[in-house]
């Protein structure tokens, strides 16, 4: 009887605390969402800032970070699905790639801030990149490369080992039986994968101050000219995302509308994170379906 | 003429076969290259500290009195590092319960609805940007802890109430994954024995997964040990040992984001920073070996 | 393979892109050269910006409290000049001072004098512009009763010798410091004008780098007693008067008020002509009249009196 009234206590406090983790959460959105979904307009999300008259958008902000998220992913998927190949298929089982395993994990475990000291140093002053969205993407990209590799790992071995044998049982060479047999199989986890380090990309702040910099010069739309200064395409201008405006407003902000902009801001970024968890699960799950359908 | 002909049909795929090993191989040099280069980069502006400029390195970890750029300047960082470790435990005091009670409800409770609802929340509390978190933070924890509790709200509760929801995924992810690995035998037979729910989970479950759980929580305490924004706008900076957890006081992160940008690389102000900077990377791989020693004791 | 095709492409593109980004910037670095072997700016210190023979590109880093005058100012400078590209980053006043100090920009924004962040004799390759005044005011939370503080009041209150307002002549209330990091060049400010001596980093005390966040906290805390720059005043916040003086524009231009500082923007040598013409239209009348004084700054040309890197005033 005793113990039959703990397990209905214990089951009680535990369905109370996951209740009270759905709460906060919902409580969360809740509070970013009604105070920032009010301000944000078509014309919030294209307008520039403003430094001390009101109605500024931010538009600039949202363009740098997709376009840092662009070119943050170009450069760590090709060198991430390497490493992760080379560490699932081709790493002989000894020392050294239990070394390099454990270096991933320490890699994976620096603090973004760490890496945005490193960029500042290295990237922005020896390798004189500047503050731009070059030395931003190349930072973003040493902390993510890792979630990649791993990933990738993860995806690889999840493929089944019929599939492989029966590849290599054919007389393809490994090589190939990893880009055309292993890797479209393994596709929905690294993809999934994949966006959900895209998200971690657009809210990244802390290294991002120290390597994209925390000004945005003036944008001009009609040039596409990736070598003009004024070129939005332009790599190697000072680029203030999303994230680092809202930081930088909430400090520094002298618009009188400064903390609805930030809560817009807020707002804007919480739903496009959102919209990159949905996004990435529905396609797992619609990717899963069209290859067992297949299969 | 066939053995030739053979010779030449392999050549390409041999080929193939080594430029695709190069070039994997390649890329994870890039990765070794990378952690490589920080350390010693973030090493030897760190070292210099006490090479250059003479500071003992046991003040600097010792010492109470953190003044840069006073006459004569003193560099205790001594409170950092209490701050740091106080916020990040704190932090993984508060979530670990709450992580744990939500892999028990998701793997044990009720597996349909937890997947369905609850794992999603989790993630998506780990894909809200570190920003926001620091903004909500400042906007409700600390004006609600000023009301409530003497002192300003701000200090190192409010930092580890923000860091705690931060680490909760990283907690609650690893927690679900070790319950969900648990044999299912294991559990069968203490039902079979008839043991209610919860005497299963922490005479049986809890005992068995202590390790991975271990792991979990360690991970966590990583991650609030790195955090810097959110971390820096509820704290308040003072550069002192509080007396209470509702005085303001400093972390390394937040030492180093808020005077960066202020100092000059190469004075003896900046070279202090990038001091703390090192204690912060040396103490993530201590994390890493600890729960590589975790991980270790979870497989036997 | 298809797909590692497509990889090496994209990779390609970006090693493109980077090459051509760099080749960007050597090129800048020749035309800024270029513009320095002519014989600087052939119309002295002329008000308008210059006619758009004017080439170069250029960096303007440094100090976040600079920075949206520097980035409203160029943008003006390049509607008028075509040929000239400024980008403005902030990233701190030690920042600006590495950075222009080490060729990595051809300016550097800073609250404070070069002296008091670099090493002598770094500090004397660089050329001072001082473009504008910042002043600085203590404020405090609305509810504080009290509206003047002389120098010794402010020094006990930043010291810690008084920690409540009653000692200063208010109700009976705790004082809560709201105070910059020690690295800051508005706490400098503050202290070697206001104070005279440095504050202490008392226990207990909230330090704040960025103003807005001070403003935040001052106005929310009860009690709390703060500073910020004059552009930064408004309801949300209190402002004390300085041993009886006012903080305002004619009072710092005539001397009575002794809080504020100078913005700076340094050069490594004597500038370019692209360089210099920015420079002068920065404390041209149009811009000194209008930005300056539209982002809450005063004008360079308004003061009656001038200081020099160790305080010593000038009439």
């Amino acid at each position: 009887m005793k113990a039959k009234t703990a397990d209905k206590i214990a089951t009680a406090v535990i369905i109370a605390v996951s209740g009270l983790i759905v709460l906060v959460l919902a409580g969360l959105l809740g509070y970013i969402l009604i105070r920032g979904v009010g301000h944000i307009s078509f014309d919030f999300l294209t307008s520039p800032p403003e430094t001390i008259r009101i109605g500024g958008g931010i538009g600039p902000q949202l363009f740098n970070s997709i376009f840092l998220l662009v070119l943050t992913m170009i450069i760590t998927i090709p060198i991430g699905l390497g490493a992760g190949i080379y560490m699932s298929e081709y790493a002989p089982a000894n020392r050294i790639t239990n070394f390099i395993r454990l270096i991933v994990e320490v890699l994976s475990s620096v603090p973004s801030i760490i890496v945005g000291l490193f960029g500042l140093l290295v990237l922005v002053n020896m390798f004189n990149f500047g503050f731009s969205l070059f030395s931003g993407a190349l930072a973003l990209t040493v902390f993510n490369l890792p979630l990649m590799v791993r990933i990738t790992e993860q995806g690889l071995k999840g493929v089944p080992r019929e599939q492989k044998e029966a590849s290599l049982a054919l007389g393809l060479t490994k090589w190939k039986t990893i880009t055309s047999v292993m890797l479209p199989i393994s596709m929905p986890v690294v993809l999934t994968g994949t966006i959900l380090a895209a998200g971690r990309v657009f809210g990244e702040a802390a290294a991002l101050l120290f390597t994209a910099g925390m000004s945005s010069p003036r944008l001009d739309f009609t040039n596409w000219n990736p070598l003009s200064p004024f070129s939005p395409l332009n790599p190697f201008r000072p680029a203030e995302t999303l994230a680092v405006h809202i930081w930088k407003i909430n400090s520094e902000g002298l618009a009188p509308d400064a903390s609805q902009i930030a809560a817009g801001a807020s707002a804007v970024l919480v739903i496009t994170v959102l919209l990159f968890n949905f996004g990435a699960r529905w396609l797992g799950r619609y990717m899963y379906r069209k290859f067992t359908a297949i299969k | 003429m066939a053995q030739s002909f053979d010779r030449q049909k392999a050549k390409p795929h041999i080929a193939e076969e080594w430029v695709g090993k190069i070039v994997t191989l390649l890329c994870i040099a890039l990765l070794i290259i990378t952690i490589f280069s920080i350390v010693y980069f973030v090493a030897s502006k760190g070292l210099s500290t006490f090479f250059k400029n003479n500071v003992n390195p046991i003040d600097l970890l010792t010492g109470l009195k953190w003044s840069p750029e006073g006459e004569p300047p003193f560099f205790g960082a001594l409170p950092f590092i209490f701050g740091s470790f106080s916020t990040s435990i704190l932090a993984a005091l508060i979530a670990a319960p709450l992580g744990f009670c939500a892999s028990v409800f998701m793997v044990e409770i009720s597996p349909k609805f937890g997947r369905r609802y609850l794992q999603p929340v989790i993630e998506l509390l780990a894909g809200i940007p570190s920003v926001v978190y620091g903004f909500v933070g400042l906007s409700v924890i600390v004006p609600f802890f000023r009301d409530v509790f003497p002192g300003q709200g701000i200090g190192i509760a409010a930092g580890a109430l923000v860091l705690s929801i931060m680490i909760l995924p990283t907690i609650t992810t690893i927690a679900t994954d070790a319950l969900a690995a648990l044999p299912k035998g294991l559990k069968e037979g203490s039902y079979a024995l008839g043991s209610t729910r919860w005497q299963t989970i922490y005479r049986i479950v809890l005992p068995t997964t202590l390790p991975s759980l271990m792991t979990g929580i360690v991970l966590g305490i990583a991650r609030a040990f790195g955090e810097a924004l959110a971390v820096q706008m509820v704290i308040g900076n003072a550069p002192h040992i509080p007396r209470s957890l509702f005085e303001s006081a400093s972390t390394l992160t937040s030492a180093i984001t808020l005077s960066m940008g202020n100092t000059a690389m190469g004075s003896l102000a900046n070279n202090a920073l990038w001091s703390l900077a090192l204690i912060l990377m040396l103490m993530t791989f201590v994390f890493v070996f600890i729960v590589r020693f975790l991980e270790g004791r979870s497989k036997l | 393979m298809k797909k590692t095709v497509m990889l090496l492409m994209l990779l390609t593109v970006m090693v493109a892109l980077a090459a051509c980004g760099q080749n960007n910037n050597g090129n800048n670095a020749a035309s800024s050269n270029a513009g320095s072997s002519e014989p600087a700016s052939s119309e002295p210190a002329s008000s308008e910006p210059a006619t758009s023979d004017l080439s170069g590109s250029f960096l303007a880093s440094g100090s976040s409290a600079l920075q949206p005058l520097v980035d409203q100012v160029s943008k003006k400078f390049m509607d008028a000049n075509k040929g000239v590209s400024i980008q403005v980053q902030a990233g701190g006043s030690g920042t600006g001072l590495t950075q222009v100090s080490e060729g990595q920009s051809q300016i550097g924004n800073s609250d404070v004098f070069a002296e008091e962040k670099l090493d002598a004799d770094k500090a004397a390759e660089l050329v001072d512009h001082q473009v504008a005044i910042v002043g600085m005011a203590a404020v405090v939370n609305p509810e504080v009763t009290v509206d003047n503080l002389t120098k010794q009041q402010l020094i006990d209150i930043f010291t810690g010798k008084v920690t409540n307002w009653k000692d200063v002549g208010g109700n009976d209330q705790k004082i809560q410091i709201v105070n910059r990091p020690s690295s800051s060049g508005t706490r400098a400010t503050f202290e070697k004008y206001a104070l005279g001596q440095k504050s202490e980093d008392l226990q207990g005390s909230i330090q704040e780098d960025a103003s807005g966040t001070v403003k935040k906290l001052v106005g929310e805390t009860p009690g709390a007693i703060g500073y910020l720059a004059l552009s930064y005043l408004d309801d949300s916040i209190k402002t004390v008067k300085y041993e009886g003086i006012e903080a305002t524009v004619d009072n710092i231009a005539n001397g009575t008020y002794p809080v504020w500082a100078y913005e700076h923007m340094y050069t490594k040598g004597e500038p370019d002509a692209a360089v210099k013409a920015f420079l002068d239209y920065m404390v041209s009348d149009e811009v000194q009249n209008a930005d300056v004084v539209e982002l809450g700054y005063i004008p360079a040309s308004k003061m009656q009196v001038k200081r020099d890197a160790a305080g010593n005033i000038t009439k």
